[in-house]
């Protein structure tokens, strides 16, 4: 991805399939530009995975990914020593000394690499992606600072593993709680919200490019009306494109009031979000036209 | 006197814009954003990369670097504007730069704009969100009939304006050619006052060449746009939050050996072994101490915008804690345990507990010490000192009885009491509130009406160190 300017980056994301707007256009920018960790924090479902996603196919690079959860630890998602491999090779030495054995079984050889580790040793450079940081805990994050200011690894019997390339670094975080200063510190910040009718009408367009113009913005402001009741779970992006390939499939012509019904269960997820969305935004759409027959 | 050494108010600084930048970023810190060293670091490197030419990315990349939260993004946003728009203003009444002799060449006021055809441009304006456009148009606007009749306050002149251009939001008249038009609604017709209120301030700040002085942001500035939404997520947070400190509160006692009971059943069993002698002690588990919560809260007129947020605190709290009863207050107590357990949505408890309440009784005032008399008879027999009651109430009694000792016995029943209140501390014991004498029996009285503050509570009372308070 040619890295000349916000435009070109913007362009190179678009051409992947990724629509950015403009904060998320120079975010990139300036991450690759300044080395820096990116920080991308919204709502559930506005597109902070795919942009790392996207960022990896516009440069090229391979995307490591690291999925956290609650008790992620060092061994899951740094490195970890090959254990039975360092027992094998401690029976099999025999008669080597043990000053041998042990520069032996704590050498490279005997590491298990994990995303960290891997996005880091990587000969080639890549895109990191740390999905849903938010739900480690805090003593992880700080297990992470190191990597994300100097690009690094402190392996206690190996020494510092150093990045020989620059990978582009992304976070994501549901904001389920709050983070702590010095991850932040390290970060570009990037808040991502859902879109505007105008840009989601081009993201629906760009992955269901048959629909035409007319539903898709009807679905669009239908989506918008949805997403402004106060429900448990908002309808993604992601949804809103499975909705618009639905009613391709479905080979609606207009969003009525039957079509709604129908198809609800695509965008509105939760039982009692359905009883909501039925009475609010059903009720705002037209009858279906009388069929003949 | 030695003049001051921050000079006048509107002194510009030091030339430059390493030092404007320095400047915007001591005002993000007096404003509670926490920017450090390297964040300004980051910032002037992040500035090399991007085109100081485009507003937008100039604005971006400084946020991107300095803002590290919605919160901090929003105050960002809200200063970023003010500071350089000062800092132009002040470098314009400093080097006397002005436009008020070019506007009497042009011939100001010689030509009288049509005022329909204004606002018919101003439409246009706002429905396609030309910020540029919308600028001009404020500032025609203003000089058509700003200037003449106008108050000297910035506010009022705004609204006057847009009065007298008659825009409003909601749906638009169709045109005088019959089309529709689309509705405006109050987010863009809000931009436009926006610019509106821009040149004003410019024009006032022309006229008397001096800069007011900035002031700190008010904190209904800087709150977050309230979305129920939102707001709901963040009182469950800060709730579930208080339940886990709750919880481990508990398990603290579990273990420590003062205090407990020896269980005379199972020791004489355990002697068995020793021939009937009772060689070692059992003891009773101890049970960890259950969080057992009476809620009390008001929902009376007076505290209206912060009924909606008691109100989701409770059910946030329902969510989280098995034993708890609620109750709502005017001028009776009415218990609303049940209403919340059975209906999990929070738009229908709001409802039911308006209509079917029944707290309310004449006045439709609060009496709080009524209200005492009725909990302390009804209730407070429950009350142990295992039991944690929580007062949501701005203690206004309406010059009523307050019955201050018949609280303080509610308060000696139960093993703790915290009352939040929704006035910032500054108005209490004013007028007809009599904070004081309910405070004394407290366990601790806060202010409360954002879910900051609700997280400061919860810190309070897990035996933390409160979150200092922002100004």
């Amino acid at each position: 991805m040619a890295d000349g300017s916000v435009a070109e980056v913007k362009e190179a994301l678009a051409k992947v399939g990724y629509l950015a707007d403009e904060p998320a256009a120079l975010v990139s920018f300036l991450a690759q530009r300044l080395g820096k960790p990116v920080l991308v924090e919204g709502p559930a479902g506005v597109g902070k995975t795919e942009l790392a996603k996207a960022l990896s196919r516009a440069t090229g690079r391979e995307l490591v990914r690291l999925q956290c959860y609650e008790g992620l630890d060092e061994s899951k998602a740094m490195y970890e020593w090959n254990y039975r491999k360092q027992l094998l090779r401690i029976q099999a030495g025999g008669e080597a000394g043990w000053e041998d054995v042990q520069e032996d079984i704590f050498s490279s050889e005997f590491l298990l690499t994990r995303p960290l580790m891997q996005a880091i040793a990587s000969e080639e450079p890549v895109v990191l992606l740390i999905d849903e940081i938010d739900k480690t805990d805090q003593e992880f994050e700080a297990m992470l600072l190191e990597l994300l200011s100097d690009f690094q690894i402190t392996i206690p019997e190996l020494g510092q593993v150093s990045a020989t390339t620059m990978p582009i670094v992304v976070l994501t975080s549901n904001d389920s709680r709050e983070l702590t200063e010095a991850l932040k510190r390290r970060c570009l910040y990037l808040w991502l919200d859902y879109p505007g009718v105008e840009r989601e009408m081009e993201i629906v367009r760009l992955h269901a490019p048959e629909l035409p113009e007319t539903l898709a913005r009807r679905l669009v402001e239908v989506i918008q009306m949805v997403r402004a009741l106060d429900l448990k779970k908002p309808p993604s992006i992601a949804e809103s494109i499975d909705w618009a390939r639905t009613l391709l499939l479905m080979g609606a012509e207009d969003i009525d009031r039957e079509t709604f019904n129908q198809s609800m269960s695509i965008i509105v997820k939760h039982r009692t979000d359905i009883d909501l969305v039925a009475e609010r935004v059903g009720v705002k759409l037209a009858e279906a036209p009388a069929r003949s027959g | 006197m030695p003049p001051s050494p921050y000079g006048p108010q509107a002194d510009p600084g030091p030339p430059g814009l390493a030092a404007k930048l320095l400047g915007f970023c001591e005002e993000l810190r007096s404003e509670g954003v926490a920017v450090g060293t390297s964040e300004i670091l980051d910032a002037f490197a992040a500035l090399d990369e991007v085109s100081w030419t485009s507003h937008d990315d100039f604005r971006e990349a400084l946020a991107a670097t300095i803002a590290k939260s919605q919160d901090d993004r929003r105050v960002f946003e809200l200063l970023f504007d003010r500071y350089f728009f000062r800092a132009a203003e002040a470098e314009a009444v400093q080097r006397g730069v002005g436009e008020q002799s070019e506007r009497a060449a042009a011939g100001e006021g010689g030509e009288r704009l049509d005022i329909d055809q204004l606002r018919e441009q101003i439409r246009e304006a706002i429905a396609a969100g030309d910020e540029d456009r919308m600028r001009d148009l404020a500032r025609l606007a203003i000089a058509a009939f700003g200037r003449a009749e106008g108050s000297g306050v910035v506010g009022v002149d705004v609204q006057r304006i847009r009065r007298t251009l008659g825009l409003s939001a909601g749906a638009q008249p169709p045109s005088e050619a019959g089309e529709e038009r689309p509705p405006i609604d109050r987010e863009q017709l809000n931009g436009f006052e926006r610019h509106l209120r821009r040149e004003l301030e410019r024009d006032l700040i022309e006229r008397t060449e001096t800069l007011p002085p900035s002031r700190p942001l008010a904190e209904l500035d800087r709150a977050l746009p309230t979305s129920p939404t939102q707001d709901l997520a963040a009182v469950h947070r800060a709730v579930s939050q208080m339940k886990r400190r709750l919880a481990t509160l508990g398990h603290e006692q579990r273990g420590r050996r003062k205090g407990r009971h020896v269980d005379v059943r199972r020791t004489m069993r355990a002697s068995l072994e020793t021939g009937g002698v009772p060689l070692r002690l059992r003891y009773r588990p101890k049970r960890p101490r259950r969080p057992e919560i009476y809620v009390l809260c008001d929902v009376s007129t007076s505290v209206t915008s912060a009924s909606v947020f008691f109100l989701s605190v409770l059910h946030a709290l329902h969510d989280s804690f098995r034993k708890l009863r609620s109750f709502v207050f005017i001028e009776r107590i009415s218990e609303v345990t049940e209403v919340f357990e059975h209906e999990r949505d929070f738009a229908v408890v709001a409802q039911r507990i308006s209509s079917e309440g029944g707290v309310a009784d004449v006045s439709g005032y609060t009496d709080y010490g009524r209200v005492w008399l009725e909990f302390l008879t009804e209730i407070s027999d429950e009350l142990d000192p295992r039991s944690t009651v929580i007062v949501l109430g701005d203690a206004r009694t309406n010059g009523r009885e307050p019955h201050a000792e018949v609280f303080a016995q509610v308060a000696e029943r139960a093993g703790r009491l915290f009352w939040l209140n929704p006035e910032p501390k500054l108005y209490w014991n004013y007028g007809d509130s009599v904070m004081a004498a309910y405070e004394r029996f407290c366990d601790g009285a806060f202010e409360c009406w954002t879910t900051r503050h609700l997280e400061n509570f919860v810190n309070v009372v897990a035996g933390g160190t409160p979150t200092p308070e922002q100004s």
